[in-house]
């Protein structure tokens, strides 16, 4: 017994891990929260106000004068991002577990399907620099022009067309990013769903692509829901390689689909140092409110994920 | 029942079989339109990513440190193995207990509450993670930017992933040969160790490989809580940063220098090429234990 209560306390870890995380940042973030208030998520003002000057008192926290601290502005990049890499990664996503599921031999499948989870493998930063060095300047030169000169009817398509960074190119990065999770989940939930129920549609004259989008995908349903939440979740927290194709905007909305923007995870990196010059250090501490709202939503989206994946299979963890 | 015997009416059967078949094509045309746009993108990346680190490769890379942003990136693999071993030195004890614990005596509410939680910890963003070790490690115990800080913030990254790997693996040890030793009077440990261990370890050790993939490959959390160095390592664990491989790419790819653009491509070779290869043999563990059970 002694053997199995160790290994409980052992395994308490990670939850204890978890709980400190949050309660720490918490506790950190709380002069901000208190200075901050609910003005923190409805401004656009992130400014550290006057360094020079000395620190004065407000709502009872040392802060220097003119200081403000908004964020509406992220939050809005980081879901405007996230939504144009959900919207583009599920459709793409389904279609290529589909084709992997049902429409390449079996013996070509485990090869086929490495090559696109190797898109999950490459690490982040390296997502960026292949952004930043290759696929700015095509999309900057040649894609939105385009666009904005053939699909500049619709409004969020409107000029002008910036310089290839911004929320269009981190979507699209973070689109590569999040679709290697959809598709393996729903690969994995499709290979192995029992056969009975195709072979019921086949033997009514179903065609495979009948039964495949009329009774297979319905039968995975869940797995879609939640593997594409798990992958919201994925593409709201990206940091590397949103900073280095978002332009990092500093309050400012975004008014077009090109327009540069900032995530709350690709904020936190690029402005820590500027924040440490802050002498009251309510700076760095707003940022450690950032991060709480961030580790706040993920926790909810991710929990909401596993609740509906729970039912399923436990065994398609296994994407990184 | 004449009813039911009336011959079924097909309206134009021509014109509906057509229709069937053009919608089969169009559904078959998009996914596989899908899967080419996917392959094509992981082959740009790589091409991209191969031939210019290529370019930059150069025997000086593993013998020299950084100076500035030119000379080699000796310090930079040495920075980022030194890392990732530790946070996986520091999330295996914890995380192979849990693993056993969750595939053993998965009973009562804390297996299931440890399970979930584990499931939320891989959700929460890296950059949350780093900056909590940042406030925490770095600043409220003294650490300053150190490998101590950057282990950590890797080890609980990591953690979650050893977690779930080592129980699913554990969980696949067939249940009679564990009671079998039950059986012979072996205790709790003795089983573990002597049988559930040694069978899974194949998979555990798929585990251990994810999270060392996933820890070269960090960024974001290894920023603020390691910091960077030009020089190597001297062994201290804290107090003094170090330097990893992927802080040159972020780095070192804005910077006007042809010189500091070439290191950048070979650490984003280097770091590419690394978690590749990891793939590929935890890949073929995977395969070789699924066949051995």
């Amino acid at each position: 017994m002694l053997f199995r209560k160790l290994m409980a306390a052992l395994a308490s870890i990670v939850a204890i891990v978890l709980l400190i995380l949050v309660g720490f940042l918490a506790i950190y973030a709380w002069p901000a929260i208190r200075f901050n208030g609910l003005h923190f998520l409805v401004k656009n003002n992130w400014s550290l106000g006057f360094l020079y000057s000395d620190p004065i008192l407000r709502h009872g926290q040392q802060v220097m004068p003119g200081a403000h601290y908004g964020i509406l502005f992220l939050i809005a990049g980081t879901l405007l991002s996230t939504a144009i890499a959900v919207l583009l990664a599920v459709p793409i996503g389904v279609g290529a577990a589909l084709f992997l599921a049902e429409g390449v031999p079996a013996l070509l499948r485990p090869w086929l399907s490495f090559f696109i989870e190797l898109l999950a493998a490459i690490p982040s930063v390296v997502y960026g620099l292949w952004g930043l060095v290759v696929v700015i300047p095509f999309l900057g030169h040649h894609v939105f022009p385009a666009m904005q000169k053939w699909l500049g009817f619709i409004p969020f398509f409107r000029g002008p067309a910036g310089s290839g960074y911004g929320l269009l190119t981190s979507g699209l990065v973070l689109t590569l990013m999040i679709v290697p999770l959809i598709t393996a989940t729903l690969r994995d939930a499709l290979v192995s769903q029992q056969s009975h129920l195709r072979d019921a549609a086949l033997a009514l004259g179903a065609s495979r692509y009948e039964a495949l989008w009329t009774v297979q995908l319905p039968g995975v349903r869940r797995v879609l829901i939640g593997s594409s939440i798990l992958a919201t979740g994925r593409a709201l927290g990206e940091t590397m390689a949103v900073l280095m194709v978002s332009g990092n905007a500093l309050n400012v909305m975004p008014n077009n689909i090109y327009t540069t923007i900032s995530t709350m995870a690709s904020f936190i990196v690029s402005q820590l140092d500027s924040a440490l010059t802050d002498p009251t250090g309510m700076a760095v501490k707003s940022l450690a409110e950032v991060a709480l709202v961030l580790c706040l939503i993920s926790i909810v989206v991710n929990s909401l994920a596993r609740v509906l994946l729970l039912y399923q299979d436990r065994m398609t963890f296994g994407v990184i | 029942m004449a009813a039911a015997l009336a011959p079924i009416s097909f309206p134009h059967p021509g014109r509906r079989a057509l229709r069937r078949r053009l919608a089969d094509f169009l559904g078959w045309g998009l996914c596989g339109l899908a899967f080419l746009l996917l392959g094509s993108a992981t082959v740009w990346i790589l091409v991209v990513i191969f031939l210019r680190g290529m370019s930059a490769l150069h025997l000086n890379l593993l013998t020299q440190v950084t100076q500035g942003t030119a000379g080699g990136l000796l310090n930079a693999i040495e920075g980022t193995l030194v890392l990732a071993l530790g946070g996986i030195l520091l999330a295996l004890p914890p995380g192979l207990a849990t693993g056993i614990y969750l595939a053993e005596y998965d009973r009562g509410r804390l297996a299931s509450i440890i399970r979930f939680l584990a499931d939320v910890l891989v959700g929460v963003p890296s950059i949350v993670v780093g900056y909590f070790v940042y406030v925490a490690m770095v600043i409220a115990f003294g650490w300053g930017f150190s490998m101590a800080a950057g282990s950590v913030a890797l080890a609980i990254i990591g953690l979650p992933y050893i977690c779930r790997t080592s129980e699913m693996a554990i969980r696949q040890v067939p249940r009679s040969l564990r009671d079998a030793a039950f059986a012979l009077g072996a205790s709790d440990a003795r089983v573990t160790f002597t049988i559930s261990l040694p069978i899974a370890l194949p998979g555990i050790t798929t585990g251990i490989l994810l999270a060392l993939a996933i820890g070269v490959g960090e960024t974001a959390p290894l920023i603020y809580t390691a910091d960077w160095s030009n020089y190597l390592w001297t062994g201290h664990l804290t107090k003094e940063p170090i330097g990893y491989l992927t802080y040159v790419i972020y780095a070192f790819i804005t910077q006007p220098f042809e010189s500091a653009h070439a290191l950048a491509y070979a650490a984003a070779l280097l770091v590419t090429l690394f978690v590749l290869i990891i793939g590929v043999i935890s890949r073929m563990l995977l395969v070789r234990s699924s066949r051995a059970l």
